[in-house]
C-alpha cells in the first residue's frame, strides 16, 4: 500500500474510537470553562496533554484549589498505563526511526494502543502512515470537541441544573470499575474510598485525593505480593 | 473558580504535558534500562489508577445528596455489566435530572 492509503486506511480505523470519545471532548471542555479555565487554556490541554481521563481529573482538582504538584502528579498516576502501553507496543513500531518513535509515543492513547496492536496481530506490519492516521482521526476530533465543549459550557450558569455535577464522579466511576480485575482491587479500593471520605470530612477538599490515593497505594505494596499477572 | 494566575495555570498544564508524555516514552526507556521491577513496586504501581480515581469518586457520593447518591449507585450497577461509560452516564444522569424536575424542585 501506499502512505497515501495507508493513512486513509488510518484515518478510517480511528474514526469509530474518536466518535465514542466525542461526548468526552465536549464534556471536558465544557467542565474546564465551567471550573473557571479560559478556552485557551482548555484548547492547552487537548492540544498538548491529549489523554481524556486525566484531563478530566485535573481539571476536577483545578476546582478543588489542590497544589499544583498534586495535579501534575495525579494527571501522571491516571496517565501511568501509558508507561506500559510504549513497551507493550514496540514490537509493532520498532522499525520507525527515531523522530517517527517520539511522534508515536505522543499519540499513544488507550485506542491508538488497541488499534495498533490489532492491526500488528493482524497483518504483522503497522506503517507510520497507519499509525498517524488513527492519530489524526482521534487527535484532531478530540481537540475540534474540546473547542465545542469550552464554547457551549461558557453559557453554562448553573452546572447542578443540569445534572452536570454528577457527570464526573460517574466518569471516573467507570474507570475505576474498569480496574476491577486486577490484584487487591476491592481492598484497595475499600481503603482509599475510606480514607478519602474521612480526610474529606476532617481535613477538607485538597487533602481527600492524596491522603485517600496514598492510603490505597499503601495498601497494595504491604499486601502478600501475587504471582505477576498480565497488566490491563 | 480557581485562584490560580493565569501564568500559574499555563505552567501547571505544560508541566503536566510533559509529565504526560514521559509516562508515553517511559516504557520504552524503562525497557532500555530495567529488566525486572521487584513485586511490591509492581503492586503499588498497579494500585495507583484504582486509588486514585476513588477517591475522586467516594467523596463526591458522600457529599451529593440523596438524588446524586441514588445516580451514583445505579451507575456502579449498570457499570459492572457494561464496560463503556455512556450507559453509566445516562443512567444517572436521567436519575438525577427526574430527582431535581419532578420531585425535589
Amino acid at each position: 500500500m501506499t502512505s497515501d492509503t495507508d493513512f486513509l486506511s488510518g484515518l478510517r480505523s480511528g474514526l469509530v474510537p474518536a466518535l465514542s470519545a466525542a461526548p468526552f471532548g465536549m464534556l471536558f471542555g465544557a467542565v474546564a470553562v465551567a471550573q473557571g479555565l479560559s478556552i485557551t487554556e482548555t484548547s492547552l490541554m487537548s492540544l498538548t496533554i491529549f489523554a481524556g481521563a486525566s484531563q478530566l481529573v485535573g481539571v476536577e482538582l483545578f476546582g478543588h484549589r489542590v497544589a499544583a504538584w498534586l495535579i501534575i502528579a495525579s494527571i501522571v498516576a491516571v496517565n501511568f498505563r501509558h508507561v506500559l502501553y510504549s513497551a507493550a507496543i514496540m514490537p509493532a513500531i520498532r522499525h520507525f526511526s527515531m523522530p517517527k518513535k517520539l511522534t508515536a509515543f505522543f499519540l499513544l492513547t488507550d485506542p491508538q494502543f488497541a488499534e495498533t496492536l490489532k492491526r500488528f496481530e493482524a497483518t504483522g506490519h503497522v506503517s507510520f502512515s497507519w499509525y498517524l492516521g488513527v492519530g489524526a482521526a482521534l487527535y484532531g476530533l478530540w481537540n475540534i470537541m474540546t473547542l465545542v465543549g469550552a464554547t457551549i459550557g461558557g453559557f453554562i450558569s448553573d452546572p447542578e441544573a443540569l445534572g452536570l455535577d454528577i457527570l464526573l464522579p460517574i466518569y471516573f466511576l467507570n474507570l475505576v470499575v474498569g480496574f476491577r480485575h486486577r490484584t487487591n482491587y476491592a481492598p484497595v479500593v475499600a481503603v482509599s474510598a475510606l480514607g478519602s471520605i474521612l480526610a474529606y470530612a476532617t481535613i477538607g477538599s485538597p487533602w481527600h485525593v492524596s491522603v485517600g490515593a496514598v492510603a490505597g497505594i499503601a495498601l497494595a505494596a504491604i499486601l502478600p505480593p501475587k504471582k505477576r499477572e498480565a497488566a490491563s | 473558580m480557581s485562584d490560580f494566575t493565569n501564568e500559574h495555570m499555563m505552567l501547571v498544564i505544560l508541566g503536566a504535558a510533559i509529565a504526560t508524555y514521559l509516562t508515553r516514552i517511559g516504557g520504552y526507556l524503562l525497557l532500555s534500562v530495567v529488566s525486572d521491577i521487584p513485586p511490591r513496586a509492581e503492586a503499588a504501581l498497579n494500585a495507583i489508577p484504582a486509588a486514585v480515581l476513588t477517591t475522586l469518586v467516594a467523596p463526591a457520593f458522600y457529599a451529593t445528596g440523596w438524588e446524586g447518591k441514588l445516580a451514583i449507585a445505579a451507575a456502579l450497577l449498570v457499570g459492572l455489566r457494561y464496560k463503556s461509560p455512556l450507559p453509566m452516564i445516562a443512567v444517572g444522569w436521567v436519575i438525577v435530572m427526574v430527582c431535581r424536575r419532578f420531585i425535589i424542585g
